[in-house]
């Protein structure tokens, strides 16, 4: 293989290099011109790009910060203001890092609708959804950890109510709940290793992001259509076309970044967190970040501290079955015209659960977020096996190339 | 495709709608929204503003309020000299030691000393101010920022500092406590600090209530966030970069998509 390839290049020292490592024909099957894409994929499947981006953006700014912060509840605080107001630049690292975090989950929250709207999760890409599930739901413990790190009233009052969900575990939960603090509280032990595993769980998402790519590799992108490649004509290299296209994707995303980091940087984050920690000082109310208030709705619909614990975890866990769950053959949502409505159904219940998950849970907000739940489970575990009997679905082009070609020219690339 | 598109936007445009009031709830009453000079896109501190603010700080505020988390020499910030800061830190008396002898000592402040708290500790403080905690001011512009709009937090401040008012009939203030229209269940432990004419502005400018809090308001806002001028001013160059760049790519990817056919 590497004989083969070694000719391909034509820089001498490349060609040297190829001829004992191979890591440009390497790079060329893996997003350059021997990666075969459909010819067919629209702007929603840049998001998969822009995630690598926002992995690459934390773990860069986050190793910058570690120098410069100290975990320790005494000096956590001091040392994030330090970074604030006397490292150079330092408020620019500790914005987009904080930022990112934010950023990653409206990213990776898009590149995970797109996979439910165009079925990405059926056969044979189903290892590449759990795989992208695990990617997830390590950024969420990643992203809480991080989020105690600054120990302002947020990070230590979220930490306490987080940590204290495993109480919920009969018999065991309360000496579970000693265990992850390192104590009788969250405290310093609690502080430190949640800083170890905040540094650790990034690295441990680069792994599973490459495998990630290797099940991606095995059977090639889905498209808007949801059919499979028929032959070449159905076929473009990864490059030039899709790296243009996703170097347009990455300036849009930057400028999106780049209002909030210069303009709003402390929009997405809560204000008390610019209060140190006072374990003997309850917030008015504990909430988490934007990112995790869907499940912190579903978490408190339940009135059984147990059930709303065993629902939150659920609904992720849920994510798993899907393949399964959807029991429709066709994947694109294009072709499902029941399906296609549920969708934007569900995609309402997710955003009236976020607003629930912001508010006290009571009056209209305890009711709206009731209302979600049933729906986020019933869509999963009702209607989409229902739907997937009973939809008929429309006609599926004979492929790709062919339904390209009856719209007009380079219409591959403006839909969205 | 583009209804999908239209859909997600206002799906987006939704949940960040309705995710604002939900960090905004409570008993607060909204305070006015000001004019500061350091909002918008291009918004800089004005300096006379914040050193009338600093006069107003450090001769009424820090007699109970610390400010940790800022130094003498961040004074340049507000238009001061190194000279004029260097001499203004002397003024100050801050710990120091132990020395050779293993003893404390205080000696005069020098610009890269923070600025000296008026007590030793929070019990000190307590004691000495009835039970209560005045809080650190390095950052209160931030922790008050809480409608997101930009400069709340000193929109508040300006506010709680004027918001000082007779209790309504029927509302009992309790003993030691004052009544104050915008402070979260409007009975605060600070009484009334501010009092027209109580500075002498070295500009000559009337020290009336609403002159001394929009200053000090507009001072804690630079003392909460620094870097603010830098913050916007590389912001815009960063973004017109990005716009420019993301134009390139675009047309770059119209070129090399129209060979496809």
């Amino acid at each position: 293989m590497a004989d083969n390839n070694s000719g391909f290049f034509a820089n001498p020292v490349v060609k040297w290099i190829e001829y004992r490592l191979p890591v440009f024909s390497t790079l060329d099957h893996m997003v350059g011109t021997q990666y075969p894409t459909p010819k067919n994929l629209s702007y929603w499947w840049n998001f998969g790009s822009l995630a690598g981006l926002c992995l690459v953006i934390q773990i860069v700014t986050g190793i910058v910060l570690v120098m410069h912060y100290t975990p320790h509840t005494l000096m956590a605080f001091d040392s994030v203001e330090h970074i604030m107001r006397d490292v150079n630049y330092g408020w620019l690292l500790r914005y987009m890092h904080a930022n990112g975090a934010s950023m990653f989950f409206i990213v990776v929250y898009i590149h995970i609708f797109r996979g439910l709207y165009f079925g990405s999760y059926k056969a044979p890409r189903e290892i590449l959804w759990f795989l992208g599930l695990i990617i997830f739901l390590l950024m969420m413990a990643t992203a809480f950890m991080g989020y105690v790190l600054p120990w302002g009233q947020m990070s230590f009052w979220g930490a306490t109510v987080i940590t204290n969900l495993f109480s919920a575990i009969p018999v065991v939960g309360e000496p579970i709940v000693t265990w992850l603090w390192g104590g009788f509280a969250v405290d310093n032990p609690t502080l430190n290793r949640f800083f170890s595993l905040h540094y650790l769980l990034p690295f441990v998402i680069v792994g599973v992001v490459l495998l990630h790519i290797l099940a991606l590799h095995q059977h090639g992108s889905n498209n808007p259509l949801g059919i499979d490649t028929k032959g070449p004509q159905d076929r473009i290299p990864f490059h030039p076309y899709y790296t243009i296209k996703d170097a347009v994707g990455v300036g849009a995303f930057l400028i999106f970044f780049c209002f909030f980091l210069f303009y709003a940087p402390n929009f997405l984050g809560h204000p008390d967190n610019y209060i140190p920690a006072n374990p003997l000082v309850t917030p008015a109310h504990i909430v988490p970040e934007w990112y995790f208030l869907p499940f912190y709705a579903i978490l408190r619909s339940v009135p059984d501290k147990l059930g709303g614990v065993l629902l939150m975890f659920g609904a992720i866990l849920i994510l798993f079955l899907l393949p399964w769950l959807d029991t429709s053959k066709v994947r694109s949502a294009k072709f499902r015209p029941i399906y296609k409505q549920l969708f934007w159904v569900f995609l309402i219940a997710c955003v009236g659960l976020t607003y629930a998950g912001g508010l006290p849970p009571e009056g209209l907000a305890l009711v709206i977020g009731r209302v979600c739940t049933v729906y986020y489970f019933a869509h999963f575990l009702i209607l989409m096996p229902l739907v997937g009997w009973f939809e008929k679905p429309l006609k599926l082009p004979a492929s790709i190339s062919e339904a390209v070609l009856k719209t007009e020219p380079g219409a591959a690339g403006s839909k969205a | 495709m583009k209804k999908m598109t239209m859909r997600t936007i206002l799906a987006a445009a939704l949940t960040f709608g309705l995710a604002v009031p939900a960090f905004a709830a409570g008993t607060e009453v909204t305070p006015p929204t000001q004019n500061w000079s350091f909002k918008g896109a291009f918004g800089t501190f004005d300096r006379a503003e914040l050193q009338r603010g600093y006069q107003v700080y450090k001769e009424v505020c820090a007699a109970c309020h610390a400010m940790k988390y800022v130094a003498f020499r961040n004074l340049t910030d507000l238009g001061f000299t190194a000279a004029e800061v260097k001499a203004l830190a002397a003024t100050f008396e801050v710990n120091d030691g132990p020395n050779d002898q293993g003893e404390m000592f205080k000696r005069p402040g020098l610009p890269q000393d923070k600025f000296p708290s008026p007590f030793p500790n929070e019990k000190a403080s307590r004691a000495s101010n009835g039970g209560a905690y005045p809080p650190d001011l390095s950052l209160v512009a931030k922790m008050k920022d809480h409608h997101r709009t930009e400069g709340s937090g000193a929109d508040y401040i300006r506010a709680l500092l004027t918001g000082y008012k007779d209790a309504p009939a029927g509302f009992t203030v309790g003993e030691g406590l004052n009544y104050n229209e915008y402070f979260p269940g409007h009975q605060i432990a600070m009484p009334k600090p501010l009092n027209d004419d109580q500075v002498t502005y070295a500009d000559g400018t009337k020290a009336s209530v609403e002159q001394m809090a929009h200053d000090v308001s507009a001072f804690l806002m630079w003392a909460a966030e620094p870097k603010l001028e830098d913050r916007k001013r590389m912001g815009f160059k960063v973004i017109v970069f990005l716009i420019v760049l993301t134009g390139l790519f675009f047309m770059a990817k119209k070129r090399i998509w129209a060979k496809l056919h």
